[in-house]
């Protein structure tokens, strides 16, 4: 044997909070400061492990919002029942330290080398990985045309309104428990009928990454297939139970 | 209950196995022992629970089982005819 494989053992990293944004009352971004970090791609995640003072110890997924090369920022909604999103959105402060293990993925990434046109779909804080995307087109300067087609509950849901105006993209919104006065957008959740008037056509082969809750990810990947998008076309990222 | 609960996809292990293997995963092609569809390790329907099970997409049938103890893991591909690395 000329070699000997060594398998390097991804460990827990210490990460330290060093600021915090409320972005909605449920969802707060953080920066972190990550010893040893790697650096990430977009799209990609990491995963947080806190530990209790009597060792027991909670880990949860929550996807990357920074651009490749801009740090390591989370952006995380707080779920009731939740083991680990309450401390983050509520009670992290500056300094706070906890573990991470990442980045993760090397599927559900865009890395801005395709000249396909993309089309980003998201449900509630599956937007998080799409922002991620979106910051990083604009920071390297990709003249690749990319839209953003994004389901809320209400419009004080939505993340990161104001730097999604200024980003570049096309943003298709849908509002799907209350919309404000005046409003115009769409009001139904995302659908075969609503990604017709709104997705890339299919003979440009768009690439397509879908994140949100379980049901919201299938039921436009199914709306996607139908309109004749090629299933490896399609990128998705299931987050579970909640999202609208 | 966040990512506990419910039918996610391959991307919730990927820091698993990560850890365990030293690269990523979530792009490693697995053709399915049942029905002989393939994909990428991230569009398997995982479910997570006191172990974790990942199953083929289109025929539901278990292609990775996943139990982690005792700071080891033990990982059962009996349901997966081959992989493919990159």
């Amino acid at each position: 044997m000329a070699e000997t494989a060594v398998v390097r053992r991804l460990t827990w990293l210490a990460a330290s909070v060093a600021g915090a944004v409320q972005e909605t009352p449920r969802v707060r971004t953080l920066d972190l400061q990550v010893g040893g970090w790697a650096g990430h791609r977009a799209g990609q995640h990491l995963d947080v492990r806190l530990t209790a003072e009597d060792g027991y110890q909670a880990e949860r997924s929550y996807s990357i919002a920074s651009a490749p090369g801009d740090g390591v920022q989370l952006t995380i909604e707080r779920l009731d029942d939740g083991e680990v999103s309450p401390y983050l959105v509520d009670e992290a402060r500056d300094g706070d330290q906890f573990e991470v293990r990442g980045p993760i993925g090397g599927f559900f990434v865009w890395d801005g080398d395709e000249p396909e046109p993309v089309l980003l779909v998201a449900g509630g804080s599956g937007v998080v990985p799409l922002l991620a995307m979106a910051r990083h087109r604009a920071r390297i300067g990709s003249p690749t045309p990319m839209r953003l087609v994004y389901s809320s509950r209400t419009w004080e849901d939505v993340i990161y309104r104001d730097e999604l105006e200024a980003l570049g993209l096309d943003v298709v919104y849908t509002l799907t428990r209350a919309q404000p006065p005046g409003w115009t957008g769409y009001s139904r959740r995302i659908d075969r009928e609503l990604l017709a008037e709104v997705a890339w056509p299919a003979s440009e082969s768009p690439r397509v990454y879908v994140c949100g809750s379980t049901r919201f990810v299938d039921a436009a990947a199914d709306g996607l297939l139908g309109l004749g998008y090629e299933a490896d076309w399609i990128r998705t990222e299931r987050f579970g139970a909640t999202g609208s | 209950m966040e990512m506990l609960d419910l039918r996610l996809d391959g991307n919730a292990i990927g820091g698993l196995l990560l850890e365990r293997f030293g690269s990523d995963l979530t792009a490693l092609e697995m053709i399915c022992g049942a029905c002989g569809a393939h994909g990428e390790l991230a569009r398997l329907d995982v479910y997570l629970g006191a172990g974790i099970v990942g199953r083929c997409r289109h025929c539901e049938a278990v292609m990775i089982r996943i139990v982690e103890g005792r700071g080891r893991a033990w990982i059962d591909l009996s349901g997966t005819a081959s992989l493919e690395l990159r």
